[in-house]
């Protein structure tokens, strides 16, 4: 099972990866796999596609032409006109302004969660390489527990049983994902712990503390940061699931997800409601996916080959 | 091999043990007293007085320490028995199995879809290498990669069922009812296993037994299909039982989709309902079928795989 999951999530999990071997020799490689990067056309339009939906959210304010939640009920349902460019949805809403917005909700969940999970997996992981013996089982049973069992599955327990909110969209997706992670990072910190500059910080007197945040985490950090963007894809798709089952967002907050369910009902009647936020839903995770598997090639060019 | 089939067999209940702890602790974080939404479930409209949901809560001995509550709820577990639902006041374990064919049905004919749609176009993608071919279907790998379950749904809902009034929308019975939710959640792992299957084929390709098969003379087709695809599949075969659990919880989503009478529609209608027990019993159920599907799989890849040797498993 564990080897199974380090596959799926890619090519270059193991700790001793060339992933790994690269990103602790980054700054003198950089400028030729940076090369390397941006001239493969399928990474570009990844970056780009990223880029434009993380500015498209950070400029909703300027952006959009009207407020994404003013409800109107004599405007519902109009088609693209001059003054609503995407047409208004049942509640009279502007929908351009609601996807706008919504890429805010959506990539801001998602960073959240990326967070809370890197936050739990770092610690975990280094609390478990590190200290090794009964903790390290304890730990690692719980990982074991966690990766046994179909994540979103549990995500959708936990999302329900807490109730319907976007908080515990990002508790349940935070909680059921983190497990992966701090196995790898557990993985990194055996191979860290026997390193010199590990010893020689202990030879000077360093606390247990101090060699776990000065020397350990500085060395996980970059690798680890890369492998989360990787996974940005997965936890949106995750995300926006719950989102769309009614789990999060509740209303009138735009989420493309909880936009998605809006228009359901309303398929015959306006398919528009339904099309664009399936599409933007769609370009963001193909647009983490395209750069994910850019950054893969670049970083792991031995096993991964186009 | 029977070793490790019963070290295997002798962990799942250690898993299922901790799951269920997982599960009971979810249920204990749940708000709201139990009692209460019981009564108000009952009879909505009007507010359960104090009296009755204190006596409710001495019946369902919810007063009783949380240890000796789970340590109840086992037994029953252990015995099949899930406790009921607060809604319709029916035996939770009954419910869910017999909405149970319904899963495997929709699980089942995705998984196949996947894995013959899937296999071949990774399988193909890699012999013809940078064929137009080639580009074709990473390109719809990718596409299926990226396009969640639940927007491929409606899509599909829109253009057979609304459009071209081709396929059902929603229902469950005959065979045009379960493809348009099968394909639904097929795509993300075909998708997958098309990759998987192009990057070990690639690679399997390069080694050196592959090479001496084509020095003497064995045709091409020969050479693919006996030398090269056996060891490519290895890792597929083992991917097959974390793309089950991609399933599973895929199925969830798509069975409240297409109104797809299964597990996962019970456990959705139960969150909204806020029947607990239910939910509880849906999580344990599911790790079960997960943790069994994964011993098999596991067995299967142990049985087509003589190089791994049984007894010495370390990780």
């Amino acid at each position: 099972m564990r080897r199974t999951l380090s596959r799926i999530k890619g090519a270059g999990l193991r700790s001793r990866s060339p992933v790994l071997r690269f990103l602790t020799a980054l700054p003198g490689r950089m400028p030729r796999r940076l090369h390397i990067f941006l001239t493969d056309p399928a990474s570009l339009l990844g970056l780009l596609i990223v880029a434009a939906i993380v500015a498209a959210a950070l400029a909703a304010p300027v952006l959009a032409p009207h407020d994404p939640t003013a409800v109107s009920l004599e405007r519902r349902l109009l088609t693209p006109n001059s003054e609503y460019p995407l047409g208004t949805d049942h509640l009279g809403r502007d929908e351009l302004s609601r996807l706008l917005y919504g890429a805010r909700t959506t990539l801001g969940t998602a960073s959240v969660v990326l967070m809370a999970v890197m936050t739990i997996a770092v610690t975990v992981g280094i609390l478990s390489g590190y200290y090794g013996g009964r903790l390290d089982t304890l730990l690692m049973g719980l990982v074991d527990l966690l990766l046994a069992f179909p994540g979103l599955i549990l995500a959708v327990a936990i999302a329900g049983t807490l109730g319907p909110s976007l908080i515990n969209v990002m508790i349940a997706m935070a909680a059921v994902w983190w497990a992966g992670y701090a196995r790898l990072i557990r993985g990194m910190v055996l191979s860290l712990r026997q390193r010199e500059f590990v010893e020689a910080a202990r030879a000077i007197g360093a606390s247990d503390r101090r060699i776990m945040i000065t020397h350990i985490s500085r060395n996980i950090l970059g690798p680890v940061v890369v492998l989360a963007t990787l996974d940005m894809g997965w936890i949106i798709l995750g995300i926006s699931g719950l989102n769309y089952l009614g789990l999060g967002a509740q209303p009138p907050t735009p989420e493309w997800g909880a936009m998605l369910n809006d228009g359901r009902p309303l398929l015959q009647l306006a398919p528009r409601m339904m099309l664009y936020p399936g599409a933007a839903i769609f370009l963001v995770v193909l647009g983490f996916n395209l750069l994910g598997d850019g950054l893969r090639d670049v970083l792991d060019p031995t096993t991964y080959q186009r | 091999m029977r070793d490790y089939a019963a070290r295997r067999l002798l962990t799942l209940p250690l898993l299922l043990l901790g799951i269920s702890i997982v599960s009971f602790t979810l249920l204990n974080l749940a708000p709201g007293d139990p009692a209460y939404i019981i009564l108000k479930q009952q009879s909505p409209g009007e507010a359960p007085s104090r009296e009755a949901v204190l006596a409710l809560r001495q019946e369902l001995h919810l007063d009783d320490p949380a240890p000796l509550r789970y340590g109840r709820w086992l037994v029953g577990a252990v015995q099949g028995d899930l406790g009921e639902s607060y809604r319709s006041s029916t035996p939770i374990s009954k419910e869910l199995w017999r909405r149970f064919p319904a899963t495997v049905m929709l699980t089942g004919v995705s998984l196949a879809l996947a894995v013959f749609i899937g296999i071949p176009l990774g399988i193909t993608s890699a012999v013809w290498r940078g064929s137009l071919l080639d580009g074709l279907s990473r390109l719809l790998a990718l596409i299926g990669a990226s396009v969640p379950s639940y927007v491929l749904a409606l899509l599909l809902i829109l253009l057979f069922a609304v459009k071209l009034h081709l396929l059902p929308a929603i229902g469950y019975g005959s065979p045009k009812h379960v493809l348009l939710p099968a394909i639904a959640l097929a795509a993300g792992t075909s998708a997958q296993l098309m990759r998987l299957t192009r990057a070990t084929m690639l690679e399997v390709v390069r080694q050196d037994y592959v090479r001496t098969a084509r020095a003497k003379g064995l045709p091409e087709r020969v050479v693919i299909g006996r030398h090269a695809l056996r060891n490519a599949l290895l890792p597929v075969v083992t991917v097959l039982g974390v793309n089950l659990g991609h399933l599973l919880g895929g199925a969830v989503i798509v069975e409240t989709i297409f109104g797809w009478p299964g597990v996962g529609k019970y456990a959705v209608d139960a969150i909204f309902l806020r029947d607990y027990p239910v939910i509880q019993g849906f999580v344990l159920y599911m790790a079960l079928i997960f943790l069994l599907a994964n011993l098999i799989m596991d067995l299967a890849y142990r049985w087509l795989d003589p190089r791994l040797h049984f007894g010495k498993q370390g990780s």
